[in-house]
């Protein structure tokens, strides 16, 4: 199905399923321990052999001599695999890095060896007897100091909003230099770790020259193909297994050394091989979100307009890497006629910068939204005012492209309502409770909405049970719910009629999970597949399809009624369709939008920041599943108070690794930092985004929020914190004395 | 992890005695920290001898007043217990702003006080570390060091000793009871129980190879207001920046112990007999001689600080 023109009324909008709160139906098999994870795939490999990792212990040189006889020798060894013995590896389109190293060292932790034993505890005790001599080569880690030579670097990563290297709109110079009022200033977001739950984990099974990987991985479709590209075999012999992924938050997009290292281990090994990367390996193993330089310049007349706005970033990444958009959202959220945007790549030897949640508007907005706070304050303008006097409802740079929906003015002022706003203190430093310093902070947030090709074969057997199939992953985010509850909405049949089957790479190629464009995108594609069932349902019963109902596991035309089973019959009946689009995102700018509020206490003795109460007003079309949205959009804020007051990867310059690389180190939000969150959506259908109206979620509710929350310690306090995270170390030698 | 036996002790003597003729040979006890660090291959034990069902894990009372803990009670069953509560209330806040439920359940009191330095250096055995591997240097020098030592370091070493509950302790005068593997018994008062550095990092402590805790003593109680401060950068599992053990008597004297900051609980005589004048006075002898890095040099403006809300607290 092409989709070119704006949705009219369709089977959704009954309403019936889609838009329920219903309950994940796969809760009961997580809540149970029984929905499989690839490290724990006892149901395909009755006996797998344990690959084991061994890790560069330096960020940039090479490899001398890698010493392998002990660990050979060591108990239940039965090969290792090293770059020397794997042949030729191709890098995948996904990756910056080779996944195997060898000789060439690009970066801590990289892969360069496979222990495969015959349990878990000899392949680590025997990778710690691989000896490898490194010579050590020089590398660049300072982010500062590269910047410096950095040039200017357009991005269009798979998951980020695209940016060009430098993007103007009349002279942003000029007006800057006769606004009335205006702020310059330079904020830093560090490097983060997605820390999802589930660490990356294979299985992989030979049989012949057809490869298997159980595995945990977003994007099936990308994944099989540098599965194929890196091994050198071709695509149709390999075969991704993923139904269940415990969180990616972008660290799954891609195939990494888990897959490579497993497929490797099990080819030599001769036999099934699984791989989990040990926690501690991850941080530096795996990829990352990069740090960001960002120096905002906005400019205002009188009234708090804005005549002119600039936004650079500067992050960095391995050779061949690409930017962090932090700019992105700046080109769309506020109106003023004179523009300026742009974007510096350095090179570093640190491990890889890539996606995660977000990519460009967390750490963009966790800037942005801090400078417009700031410029209210210079204005003298209440910050929620400020925004709306600068909201636009066009594109600023393409005046003549409307935005599809925007309602940014109505999640501040709902938003503002609900959250008490009223009695905020504009004045920095005024409240008090006991010994707590009492803030309040807003940010808007922004997301664009993107769409993905995706697709779906849906089935109905004698029974009437209706079941899906497309490569579609749930990283926890209720894929399977939604994708459910569509075709339960299209087929006219009830939830427990409906089985999906997803993340396996034999079914048809979807969106996959990533940008928060999964749920839009795979719901369309799963629409369009049941709208061809719908169609081969009529013509078997030769019913006219215009007329056709399906509701209550019946299908109805005129007076003819027919269950679903029986019109299905002994043979069953099955359509694909992949849903595809035409200009829409181009005519149209398909954004989501969010007001965040947030209310911190900080500690007037020891600097302190913590959560009171957070509120999301989130507008991002149709609302799927209102339940699985807000666990979305809740885990969100949740991730967002990570980046507003504890995630930092501490990166030693000397050496060019990441210091704090476990959990116990590397901190992310516990129960005792969330106090109370609440989700408000707003009523909202976008018929230009596909024919579900729906657009994305799970990325929005982290949007802003960072930005919020530094917001509100500095109403709290009085103290402008612009270097993430707002921990309080910064906030000590400013605070009011104690004695 | 390397390959280990392992055996179970029969009684504290022969646990003792097991250890000092078995090269490589370690106690293990709730293991929460150990086996961690035997996964990361930072301590290779070959032999471990179990010491978990001696039955050192009463709390009964001491002919003086005070209370003798078994070394093996866990975290929990001590914080819980009613009679620390009431007259070691900062011994129970303490064990309970660490760690988290499930490890508390698990760690035993002689174990938490051999807890080790959670520097980021010696957790990654690729990096130089005199604690882990002495005379290979260290890496902490010079790199990421927010949460490492500010005082009682060394140039050869800037970790700390990273637990709440052993502050409480310090703070309390306990005294430690151990059996060594030839049957004797001694006591030695927490004071000298860890050790500073020096050129040594890797002597942590006073034990003697093969020398078990069998007890911790605390001496009768001593009044007051009890009261244990974690500064940290989430508000629960996390080791602490700075912590604050205090005890305060109704006519302002009493005593102060540090967390976070030293290779041990820090605690300073003179700085208790300033405990009146408030935590400027305080903090001048309990700092004196401080060499912080760059990174941590926010540690002494915030003891100051958090000792100043812990008495704002105690006078409230």
């Amino acid at each position: 199905m092409k989709f070119t023109t704006p949705a009219g009324q369709n089977p959704i909008d009954q309403g019936k399923v889609v838009g329920k709160p219903h309950d994940r139906i796969d809760g009961k098999f997580k809540t149970t321990g029984t929905a499989p994870y690839a490290y724990e795939r006892h149901d395909v490999v009755a006996n797998p052999a344990y690959g084991y990792i061994v890790h560069a212990a330096i960020a940039k040189g090479r490899i001398g001599a890698m010493h392998l006889a002990e660990a050979k020798a060591a108990p239940g060894v039965i090969t290792i695999v090293t770059a020397a013995e794997a042949g030729k590896l191709t890098k995948g389109d996904f990756n910056t890095a080779m996944l195997l190293g060898g000789p060439e060292i690009q970066h801590y932790h990289q892969a360069i060896a496979i222990v495969v034993a015959e349990t878990f505890e000899q392949a680590r005790a025997a990778a710690n007897l691989v000896r490898v001599d490194y010579e050590r080569g020089k590398g660049r880690f300072d982010l500062d100091e590269a910047l410096k030579t950095a040039p200017l670097k357009g991005a269009d990563s798979g998951e980020g909003s695209k940016a060009p290297p430098v993007d103007r709109v009349g002279d942003f110079e000029g007006a800057f230099a006769k606004a009335a009022v205006k702020l310059d200033a330079r904020y830093t977001t560090p490097d983060h770790s997605h820390a999802m739950m589930e660490p990356h984990a294979s299985l992989a099974r030979w049989d012949g020259d057809k490869l298997t990987v159980w595995t945990s991985n977003q994007m099936i479709a990308w994944g099989k193909g540098d599965v194929a590209k890196t091994l050198g075999i071709p695509k149709e012999n390999v075969r991704l297994i993923s139904p269940y992924v415990g969180g990616g938050f972008g660290g799954k997009l891609f195939v990494r050394t888990d897959a490579i290292m497993a497929a490797l281990g099990a080819r030599a090994a001769g036999r099934p091989v699984k791989v989990a990367l040990a926690r501690p390996m991850m941080f530096n193993n795996t990829t990352h979100r990069p740090a960001t330089t960002q120096r905002i310049r906005i400019g205002t007349d009188r009234s708090g307009k804005i005549t002119a706005i600039a936004h650079e970033s500067g992050s960095g990444d391995l050779p061949g890497g690409g930017p962090e958009t932090a700019v992105s959202q700046t080109k769309l959220l506020y109106a003023g006629a004179n523009r300026m945007t742009s974007m510096r790549l350095a090179v570093l030897d640190l491990p890889e910068g890539n996606a995660m949640r977000a990519p460009g508007e967390a750490p963009g907005l966790m800037a942005l939204e801090i400078a417009m706070d700031e410029m209210a304050e210079k204005l003298g303008m209440d910050p929620i005012a400020f925004r709306i006097a600068n909201d636009t409802q066009v594109d600023p740079e393409k005046p003549e492209r409307r935005f599809s929906q925007r309602q940014l003015i109505k999640a501040l002022q709902d938003g503002a309502k609900a959250f008490g706003w009223d009695k905020r203190n504009a004045k920095p430093a005024q409240v008090r409770d006991g010994k707590w310093l009492i803030g309040m902070g807003v940010a808007a947030g922004f997301r664009n909405n993107m769409n993905m090709k995706s697709g779906a074969k849906v089935s109905i057997d004698r029974k009437g049970i209706v079941t899906v199939y497309t490569d579609m992953t749930d990283i926890g985010t209720g894929s399977y719910t939604i994708i459910a509850q569509t075709a339960a909405e299209m087929m006219g049949v009830d939830m427990d009629r409906v089985v999906v089957r997803l993340g396996d790479s034999d079914s048809p190629v979807s969106s996959g999970s990533g940008g928060q464009w999964g749920a839009n995108s795979s719901t369309a594609g799963v629409y369009a597949a049941c709208v061809k069932l719908r169609e081969a349902v009529a013509q078997k019963l030769g019913f006219n399809s215009g007329d056709v109902e399906f509701a209550d596991g019946k299908v109805r035309s005129g007076n003819r009624s027919v269950a679903l089973a029986e019109a299905a019959g002994d043979a069953g009946l099955t359509a694909e369709d992949t849903i595809d689009y035409g200009d829409l995102a181009k005519t149209y700018q398909q954004s989501t939008f969010a007001g965040h509020f947030v209310e911190v206490g900080v500690d007037m003795y020891t600097g302190e920041v913590r959560i009171r109460r957070m509120l999301a007003v989130c507008a991002a079309g149709r609302i799927l599943n209102p339940k699985s949205a807000r666990s979305q959009v809740i885990g969100a804020m949740t991730m967002g108070v990570g980046s507003a007051l504890m995630e930092e990867l501490a990166v030693d310059k000397r050496f060019g690794f990441f210091v704090n690389h476990d959990l116990a180190q590397y901190e992310v939000p516990v129960h005792a930092d969330i106090p109370y969150q609440e989700v408000i959506f707003l009523e909202e259908t976008d018929p230009t985004t596909s024919p579900m109206k729906a657009k994305g979620v799970g990325e929005l509710g982290l949007c802003g929020v960072g930005a919020a929350i530094a917001n509100a310690a500095y109403n709290a306090t009085g103290i402008r914190i612009r270097d993430y995270p707002v921990t309080l170390d910064k906030m000590l030698d400013k605070m009011p004395p104690v004695a | 992890m390397k390959p280990f036996t392992y055996e179970r002790a029969s009684s504290p003597a022969a646990a003792a005695a097991a250890v000092a003729r078995t090269p490589g040979a370690k106690f293990i006890a709730g293991g929460t920290n150990l086996l961690d660090l035997m996964k990361l291959e930072i301590e290779t034990p070959t032999h471990l001898i179990d010491v978990q069902e001696l039955k050192l894990d009463k709390i009964e009372p001491t002919q003086d007043g005070g209370l003798r803990v078994g070394a093996f009670v866990s975290n929990t069953a001590l914080a819980s217990d009613a009679r620390v509560r009431r007259d070691y209330g900062v011994l129970s806040r303490a064990i309970v702003a660490g760690a988290s439920g499930q490890l508390r359940n698990k760690a035993t009191t002689a174990g938490n006080l051999l807890q080790r330095t959670r520097c980021p250096y010696f957790y990654d055995t690729n990096q130089a570390c005199n604690k882990r591997k002495p005379g290979s240097g260290c890496a902490a020098l010079g790199g990421y060091s927010r949460q490492l030592g500010i005082i009682g370091t060394s140039d050869a070493c800037i970790a700390t000793y990273p637990g709440d509950m052993a502050v409480a302790m310090r703070l309390l005068d306990a005294q430690i009871e151990t059996i060594n593997p030839t049957g004797q018994s001694r006591t030695i008062p927490i004071a000298d129980f860890h050790k500073l550095p020096g050129t040594t990092p890797h002597v942590e402590n006073a034990l003697q190879r093969g020398e078990l805790i069998t007890a911790v003593t605390l001496p009768k109680p001593l009044g007051g207001t009890h009261t244990y401060r974690k500064v940290r950068d989430r508000a629960s599992y996390a080791y602490a920046l700075v912590s604050v053990a205090a005890i305060v008597q109704p006519d302002g004297s009493g005593r102060v112990a540090i967390g976070g900051i030293a290779p041990r609980p820090w605690r300073v005589d003179a700085a208790d007999a300033q405990l009146r004048n408030g935590s400027k006075a305080v903090v001048a002898p309990l700092l004196a001689g401080a060499r912080p890095t760059e990174d941590n040099a926010f540690k002494v403006p915030l003891v100051e600080r958090t000792l100043a809300a812990v008495l704002a607290e105690t006078r409230a």
